[in-house]
């Protein structure tokens, strides 16, 4: 079967965001940027399922900046066999993401998509639950384990208290969670190899998607800093502060 | 305005967040709550008497078995064209049905807000917690997801009205076939008041023992960080961070925690946070309130000791 994975650019994870100084946004020139590490979970998962011969045929897709191109070609280092990016402004909503996702799927019909659970920029958590929901499929997601069975899968899914299981039938999205595998690093070779393989740039008004956004981000600030705090010198002042000045315990 | 709030339970009790997020609804109209399950009065009871709450719609029937969000979203479309916001907890549940609640809708959602600046204008947390967009929506009915702790629990009241809704359709897409859910007789993570949490300082699963002794002595919750998870220390439903749960209790202590950005994302709106390390550098020393360098093998029982007589 065909699996599509949806793949974002993001500022790295190890990188301290700064707010811009009018406001507007968070500064990204000559910021080091890289694959959502959700994205990079889910590329891993098709590819082993692809070397397990479950899976035939995997495409990555990329909605961004032209630049996106190199998160996409890390895709195809690490496995996937093609890439398609829709070349649109950075700030792309979910639900415009979603429906870009939808007209790529009705052309190469996927059985299975996975997406990370949630890129780490804008923290929204919404794209593979949209996805799911415009193609009226079923969705999975935050899951830690999933297993095809012919025409359905069985996933497990990370929630508050605990695991949970569902069997759902295919198509369906499924969004990944931490600890559904640990992302291999790409080798030399491989990213060479992934130079060669098709990359396909698309627009949006090619794929009939308005990604006009319905969010106006009025204004972007740090959040209030904590008060400086105390060092104590051992276990018994810790406790006395606690019990005497922060009245906690 | 009319608000709908989507309310978490497991069959019998109500999910802590819903009252937080009762509490930021009610600053956008007049709330009703919906509770939807194979079973859902006895929720629904609990749900009544949480002050700010007008009416409860209870909708009960086989196929909400394990909350599944094709399902739910298909019922709140029934009833959703009836309010101009819908809202739920940003909870794994309510993360996991409210997107699709939106794009059924044609709405943007705006997630995990931590506060209403108005009817359309919400703030919300992005890159963990390190920029705080103010975001202002057109589209026509907004759907939320709430930030629970960035609100405070709403009150009690005389016992609203509950009333039937009937079931929404059974789309067939997805069977429930069973939960593992952790047992522990300590409190849960985001409702705790006091957390003990750990880091890949602990070394080992094994070590978290002492933590647990410490949180049993304070009545706490056991947290753990990514790295603590990652090294399979603590299963992923204890973490604390940006992409596991975010928590702000009265008191966090955290013991063998470097603190990376992404763990203090989860945990820097606690009220006191204590943080014991050996590593006199450690970033997460900069978002405490109180800190100790020292050999957490040696401080944590020393800790549990004093706190015992």
């Amino acid at each position: 079967m065909k699996v599509l994975v949806t793949v974002k650019r993001v500022i790295d994870p190890y990188v301290k965001v700064r707010v811009k100084s009018d406001g507007s946004g968070v500064e990204t020139a000559n910021i080091k940027m890289t694959m959502n590490p959700f994205c990079e979970i889910a590329v891993e998962q098709a590819v082993r399922m692809k070397e397990a011969g479950i899976v035939t045929e995997i495409v990555v897709v990329s909605v961004g900046v032209p630049q996106s191109q190199e998160t996409l070609r890390t895709a195809m280092a690490m496995g996937a066999d093609r890439g398609i990016l829709v070349d649109a402004p950075a700030g792309v909503e979910p639900l415009a993401v979603a429906k870009l996702v939808k007209a790529i799927i009705e052309k190469e019909k996927p059985q299975l998509v996975i997406t990370g659970k949630q890129a780490i920029d804008d923290d929204s958590n919404q794209t593979g639950q949209m996805i799911a929901a415009l193609m009226g499929w079923p969705q999975a997601t935050f899951i830690s384990n999933v297993t095809v069975n012919g025409d359905s899968a069985e996933v497990t899914r990370e929630i508050d208290g605990g695991l949970e299981k569902l069997t759902i039938k295919l198509p369906a999205v499924v969004t990944s969670d931490l600890r559904l595998n640990e992302p291999r690093y790409v080798t030399l070779p491989n990213i060479m190899k992934a130079k060669k393989k098709p990359l396909e740039v698309l627009k949006p008004e090619a794929l009939g998607v308005d990604v006009t956004p319905r969010l106006k981000t009025l204004k972007v600030q740090e959040p209030p800093s904590r008060s400086a705090g105390v060092k104590v010198a051992d276990v018994k002042e810790l406790i006395a502060k606690l019990k005497n000045e922060a009245r906690i315990i | 305005m009319a608000v709908l709030v989507i309310a978490e339970h497991d069959g019998r009790q109500l999910k802590p967040g819903f009252t937080n997020t009762v509490t930021a609804a009610a600053k956008l109209g007049e709330v009703t709550a919906l509770v939807v399950g194979k079973e859902g009065a006895d929720a629904a009871q609990a749900v009544a008497k949480v002050a700010g709450v007008k009416k409860v719609l209870l909708s009960e029937a086989p196929h909400y078995e394990g909350s599944s969000a094709e399902n739910i979203a298909a019922l709140v479309l029934t009833i959703a064209e009836q309010y101009s916001h819908l809202l739920a907890a940003a909870s794994s549940y309510g993360k996991n049905i409210m997107p699709r609640v939106a794009a059924l809708l044609d709405v943007q959602q705006v997630s995990e807000i931590s506060a209403v600046e108005s009817t359309d204008t919400f703030v919300r947390p992005t890159y963990a917690g390190n920029a705080m967009a103010t975001v202002q929506s057109s589209d026509r009915i907004k759907v939320i997801t709430v930030r629970a702790t960035a609100f405070d629990p709403a009150g009690e009241q005389a016992a609203a009205p509950i009333e039937k809704l009937a079931p929404g359709p059974d789309v067939g897409l997805s069977k429930f076939k069973g939960a593992e859910l952790s047992k522990s007789e300590r409190p849960e993570l985001t409702a705790a008041r006091i957390i003990v949490s750990g880091g890949r300082g602990m070394g080992s699963a094994d070590n978290f023992k002492i933590l647990e002794a410490l949180a049993d002595k304070l009545g706490a919750a056991v947290g753990a960080s990514r790295a603590a998870v990652d090294s399979g220390f603590m299963p992923n439903e204890y973490q604390v961070g940006q992409t596991g749960k975010i928590v702000a209790p009265d008191l966090y202590i955290a013991v063998g925690i470097s603190g990376a950005i992404q763990h203090l994302a989860g945990m820097k709106d606690s009220k006191v946070i204590v943080a014991i390390n050996k590593d006199a550098e450690a970033p997460i020393f900069s978002v405490a309130s109180y800190w100790l360098v020292d050999d957490l093998f040696k401080a944590v029982p020393e800790l549990t000791k004093e706190l015992s007589s």
